[in-house]
């Protein structure tokens, strides 16, 4: 089974959650969009207006992996992922220490050359792990803002063991990368209706155990009540529609909250209410031995 | 005796394997208004055939019940023939090619489209599993934002028997709801 397709139909975020509920092991790799002369995809609606050029994989410009669900470590095709590159990002080595780290260690892996940084005294154990969780981070919530590369996902592959990998719970880095996207269309796409009111999941103290939601997120979540429609919530914490989108796409995306109609609205207006809506409830009334009949005559058939 | 006459519904994008669904069960060959698709035209390059009013199977089960299937055009210049087909369905299929996530949107909107036309049960089908690009069902429930409760089935749309579980498991639900 292939987890294939561009980051234009189904974005990081939307892969970053399927990963987390599916519980997801395996690498993420992210390619160069490279557009192939004269061939379209179709977006399913057979429309010219909806077609574009058909991009193929190019060279592959990031590499996420995950581990039960957890993002664990991430490394991007035109930078060295190496750790004394990292520190020295991170600022705790300097450029000179870096260089010459990377030169004297290239033979000992990740796991060797820090125990022997931290024996040396040149970093903590803490500053390790911080520094590739935020090397990490920053990679994914870069790859969060981006929307047409092809990506791939390969199941159960997972970086070597001499890495050493950080367990980081992709529902934050959900709520944080959605914070900083700029893009509002993807926003509108998938969060067109504000009528529409949240609730939260089964279990949900669960889902919330070890989540850090900022002070805005907290003011949504404070009003969470099937009775309120999202643009009331917006009123009350005297947020834009932009902004009351933001906040309740990643709160969606994480599984933390889910979406119901508030009562007394409509079926979600997808079109004007047109004929055959107006007259729903008349389902054709048959009976019961009819449809054990068509059940009989398949299985036959 | 008067004669019954039980309608499902076919649907889903442009593309998805509603017509071979049908073909693949229909004791008649299927009745299609399937039209040439004109070389050089937008949706050439994708398949030479498409459906542009509906397709009509049928499955007789005795001299007086038959059960006919509608497939609805995928193209969405022809979105004005769904609801005229959706009318006294007693359920509905969603036809989701799982090897191309460039149509899971517009599969969602169909899908929203048709529950909004009535409250009958639906199956959605992951069809072309054969395919070596297809998304298992779990991940396509997941993508599709399909709730628990829907029946979300793996489908190859050109075997019979893969056809006949997906009609079985949508007239299962039909069922169900009757006891509720
Ligand atoms: N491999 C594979 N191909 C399939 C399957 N189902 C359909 N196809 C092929 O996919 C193409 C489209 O199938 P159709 O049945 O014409 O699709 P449709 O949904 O009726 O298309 P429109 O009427 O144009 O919307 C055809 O080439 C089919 O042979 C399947 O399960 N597996
Ligand atoms: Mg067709």
């Amino acid at each position: 089974m292939a987890l294939k397709g561009n980051l234009a139909d189904f974005s990081t975020t939307q892969i970053l959650n399927l990963i987390n509920l599916a519980r997801k092991s395996g690498t993420l790799h992210v390619y160069e969009p490279v557009v192939v002369a004269g061939e379209f995809v179709d977006a399913g609606t057979g429309r010219e207006e909806d077609r574009r050029p058909k991009v193929v994989p190019g060279q592959e410009r990031v590499q996420i992996a995950f581990k039960d669900g957890q993002l664990v470590l991430a490394a991007t095709g035109n930078t060295d992922g190496h750790l004394a590159n990292v520190l020295h990002k991170a600022g705790k080595l300097n450029a000179d220490q870096a260089r010459v780290i990377r030169e004297r260690g290239a033979k000992y892996s990740d796991k060797a050359l820090a125990l022997m940084l931290i024996n040396a005294n040149y970093v903590t154990q803490i500053d390790v792990v911080r520094s590739i969780q935020q090397h990490t981070l920053d990679i994914v919530y870069d790859v969060m803002t981006w929307n047409e590369e092809p990506f791939a996902f390969e199941e159960n592959v997972l970086p070597p063991p001499e890495k050493i990998t950080v367990p980081i719970d992709l529902k934050n880095v959900i709520i944080e990368g959605t914070r900083r996207a700029q893009e509002v269309k993807p926003l509108e796409d998938e969060l067109p209706n504000l009528d529409m009111a949240l609730k939260f999941p089964d279990a949900p103290g669960d889902k919330f155990r070890g989540i850090h939601l900022g002070v805005e997120e907290w003011r949504v979540v404070s009003f969470i009540n099937p009775k309120n429609s999202i643009r009331q919530i917006a009123k009350a914490c005297n947020m834009t529609d932009t902004e009351i989108r933001r906040v309740v796409y990643g709160l969606l995306q994480a599984g933390l909250v889910e979406l119901v109609k508030p009562p007394g609205m409509q079926a979600p207006a997808q079109k004007t209410p047109t004929r055959a809506s107006r007259r729903q409830a008349k389902a054709p009334a048959i009976e019961k031995s009819v449809v054990q009949r068509l059940i009989a005559k398949i299985k036959e058939a | 005796m008067p004669m019954q006459t039980v309608k499902m519904v076919i649907t889903g994008p442009f593309s998805a394997g509603k017509t071979e669904f049908i073909r693949s069960i229909s004791e008649i060959d299927v009745v299609t208004t399937d039209e040439k698709i004109a070389a050089g035209s937008a949706e050439f390059e994708t398949k030479e055939q498409t459906t542009v009013a509906m397709d009509f199977g049928r499955i007789t089960v005795d001299d007086d019940l038959v059960l006919y299937l509608f497939g609805t055009p995928g193209q969405r210049r022809f979105d004005f023939m769904w609801e005229i087909l959706a009318e006294g369905m007693l359920g509905f299929v969603v036809m989701v090619d799982s090897a191309k996530p460039e149509t899971f949107r517009e599969a969602k909107s169909i899908l929203e489209t048709f529950r909004a036309y009535a409250p009958t049960p639906y199956v959605v089908a992951a069809n072309k599993q054969d395919h070596p690009e297809a998304w298992a069902p779990e991940d396509l429930r997941i993508a599709l934002r399909i709730e628990e409760n829907v029946k979300l089935l793996p489908c190859i749309a050109t075997e019979k028997e893969s056809v006949k579980n997906v009609l079985l498991e949508l007239l299962y639900s039909i069922l169900e709801e009757m006891d509720t």
